[in-house]
């Protein structure tokens, strides 16, 4: 155990259940201190994957608030409980047969038109997003605002577990990007002209070198590739 | 449910303080207890209309451009409010109500109509009831239909 | 002038050509429309159960910003034009509600939080409005090609007018879209159903009953031999117009009636060709355009 002073120490609840932890941890991390092991709702640990969705409230306060466990820092008071995972249907479509414009996004899901604006989930997205306006721009068919928008989204369901109209606005932003891409920007010509060279052999030379190398030569080439860089 | 003709026989029970009401045709007494005028009372606070002031006159009915499709006329969902008959929220009339405001308009005692319609409505979709379900459309339906159709009929017709 | 605009969700996309038209024929008259930044769908229909304060964020939200607007002079009104008679409704509704209720006031200002409070200062008009307000011989100043033989019969729907204290003209009989076409030069065929429903919502559930409704009122128009309907409404627009094949169905004696947006008119009779959006309209209103020499014939 690290030698921690009392001062530093503040006091959360992990489903109801007092401890008391380093006031510099994160969430994740005060919660494994405290004991806990994760099997579900952790993942990456770095911001990006979305497993470890976590509502709390603060002693003396209403509001809900919404946290990655792994990037939040705890606070005294703090009362904690995680959303793992949130009931949520991806509706199956063929990306090759939709139509870039607003009656997609009603055809898949109709309860977009439920959205009150009651910006519920803006309010509970960790990521600062804009939730309920790329919701919006995709009712109204504006699928680059729509996709624009929800670019930082990584899917950690705290607005879907939260919005009154049912709603589950990862999911159309999914969609909205797919289409953005597909659609509106075209496939990408970098990437194209580089399957292509691929495809006429341009870098069979290249590769069939560094697989005959001896593991030292291929570290030294690593390394001295990275600071060239 | 009640159509046709209904004739009311009121009487007033001293004792129990209960006023007694039967209908001629089905020959069913009504009972006007303090649950019905709380039933009334709710409707009249969810609508903010004062539902006293129906004489009844039909002007509503006769204006409603939806009749076709009821199975109460606007007046007579008017008259089982007043007496406190929650066997309304059973009817098909409030679901088929267009939110035209015909009613509104014609009223003489300036009651608005649709407002109670809408209280009635409310009354049962505040118990996770939706009258219309979108697993009833086709893919085609809803890519076709313009926004403001779909968003219209969630708003009034679901929970 | 500049005044604030507030679209609506379908005409961004079904009715594509309400707002072309709008723009260019009011712009033509010196009225400039500022599309709101950030606007969200107005949640029609109003909601009118008195303890509902959820379905009030919606319309506010977009009020909220016609006073930034105003504040950022962006624009020089604070009377926020509408062009769909359904966000009229209810974007003025909500209005008033708040205005009138101080203590719904307060709360929704509280659920909205991170927004600037709403300071009940913004006003909601329709083009319509507007352009009487103008003057209806400023109107006719501009025509060019005055839409001479032209029968166009107006229809209003329901919540242009209704209820009474929220319509843009006298309930019974409205005149205001009448002036507007003889304004432009047609021929006003006036039709006692104009102001009767269409059916509206209950077009996605029950569409027979509002094909039963829409083909009373198109049955008006064709009797008195109109020659298109001239309306202002998306949702009326599709169960007049895009409904008709389900009418057609149902009543063998209905053939078509075109139905087009009272500023693609207007559109047509400044001669702002390229802005009247005809070819968006099913039935095309073209041919009967075309037989009384309306139309210009490089389209």
């Amino acid at each position: 155990m690290m030698d921690e002073k009392e001062s530093d120490m503040v006091t959360i609840y992990v489903m109801g259940k007092r401890y008391r932890v380093p006031g510099s941890l994160t969430i994740m991390k005060a919660m494994e201190y405290a004991g806990h092991q994760f099997r579900r709702g952790c993942g990456c640990r770095g911001g990006f994957c979305g497993s470890c969705a976590t509502i709390y409230r603060t002693k003396g306060s209403y509001k809900l608030q919404g946290a990655l466990a792994c990037q939040k820092i705890v606070e005294d008071g703090m009362y904690i409980a995680q959303i793992p995972f949130s009931p949520a249907e991806k509706r199956i479509y063929d990306l090759d047969e939709l139509r870039p414009e607003a009656g997609t996004f009603l055809e898949y899901y109709p309860e977009i038109a439920r959205c009150l604006s009651c910006n519920t989930c803006t309010k509970a997205c960790p990521q600062d997003i804009m939730v309920m306006d790329y919701v919006q721009a995709a009712l109204r068919g504006d699928i680059e605002e729509a996709a624009k928008l929800s670019f930082d989204c990584i899917g950690c369901g705290l607005c879907a577990v939260r919005c009154p109209a049912e709603i589950v606005p990862y999911n159309i932003a999914q969609l909205a990007r797919r289409l953005y891409a597909r659609y509106v920007v075209g496939p990408t010509e970098q990437v194209l002209k580089r399957v292509e060279e691929v495809e006429e052999g341009k870098f069979d030379e290249e590769i069939d070198e560094l697989k005959g190398l001896d593991r030292e030569t291929l570290q030294e080439r690593y390394e001295t590739r990275e600071k060239r860089l | 449910m009640f159509t046709g003709k209904i004739a009311l026989k009121k009487r007033i029970n001293y004792d129990t303080e209960v006023i007694e009401m039967s209908l001629e045709r089905s020959g069913l007494p009504l009972r006007f207890k303090p649950d019905n005028a709380s039933f009334k009372a709710k409707v009249e606070e969810l609508s903010g209309e004062n539902l006293d002031l129906c004489f009844q006159c039909g002007a509503c009915s006769s204006g409603c451009p939806m009749t076709d499709e009821m199975d109460l006329l606007p007046s007579k969902v008017i008259r089982y409010v007043q007496l406190g008959m929650e066997e309304v929220l059973e009817s098909k009339t409030i679901w088929v109500c267009s939110t035209c405001f015909n009613c509104q308009v014609r009223c003489p005692r300036g009651i608005d109509i649709a407002n109670v319609m809408e209280a009635l409505r409310q009354l049962r979709l505040r118990k996770k009831y939706d009258h219309v379900s979108l697993d009833a459309l086709k893919p085609e339906e809803l890519r076709e239909l313009p926004q403001i159709a779909l968003i219209s009929n969630l708003r009034k017709l679901t929970a | 002038m500049k005044f604030p605009y507030y679209p609506g969700c379908t005409l961004k996309t079904t009715a594509k050509n309400f707002e072309a038209s709008a723009l260019a024929s009011a712009g033509a008259l010196g009225i400039e429309l500022v599309e709101l930044p950030r606007w969200n769908c107005c949640g029609t229909v109003h909601s009118l159960a008195k303890d509902d304060l959820m379905h009030y964020l919606a319309p506010i939200r977009n009020l909220i910003r016609v006073e930034e607007m105003k504040e950022e002079r962006l624009v020089e009104e604070k009377r926020v034009v509408t062009l769909c008679a359904m966000c009229y409704n209810t974007l003025k509704r909500a209005n008033a509600v708040v205005r009138e209720d101080a203590e719904k006031m307060e709360k929704v200002r509280e659920i909205m939080e991170k927004e600037t409070p709403y300071g009940g200062k913004a006003e909601v008009v329709h083009l319509l409005e507007v352009l009487r307000d103008l003057g209806w011989s400023k109107v006719a100043d501009r025509v060019e090609r005055p839409l001479e033989g032209l029968r166009v019969a107006p229809y209003y729907g329901c919540l242009l007018l209704r209820p009474r204290g929220f319509g843009i003209d006298d309930v019974d009989n409205p005149q205001v879209m009448e002036q507007l076409m003889k304004a432009l030069g047609a021929e006003v065929i006036d039709i006692p159903f104009k102001t009767r429903c269409c059916g509206t919502y209950h077009t996605v559930h029950m569409k027979e009953v509002a094909a039963e409704l829409a083909h009373r009122i198109l049955d008006q128009a064709v009797e008195a031999g109109a020659d298109m309907v001239v309306l202002s409404c998306p949702l009326c627009e599709y169960n007049l117009a895009g409904r008709q094949d389900v009418i057609r169905r149902l009543f063998r004696d209905f053939d078509s009636m075109p139905v087009v947006y009272f500023t693609q008119l207007m559109a047509l009779a400044f001669g702002l060709d390229k802005a009247t959006g005809f070819e968006q309209n099913d039935p095309d209103p073209r041919p009967v355009l075309r037989e009384r020499g309306l139309l210009r014939e490089e389209l």
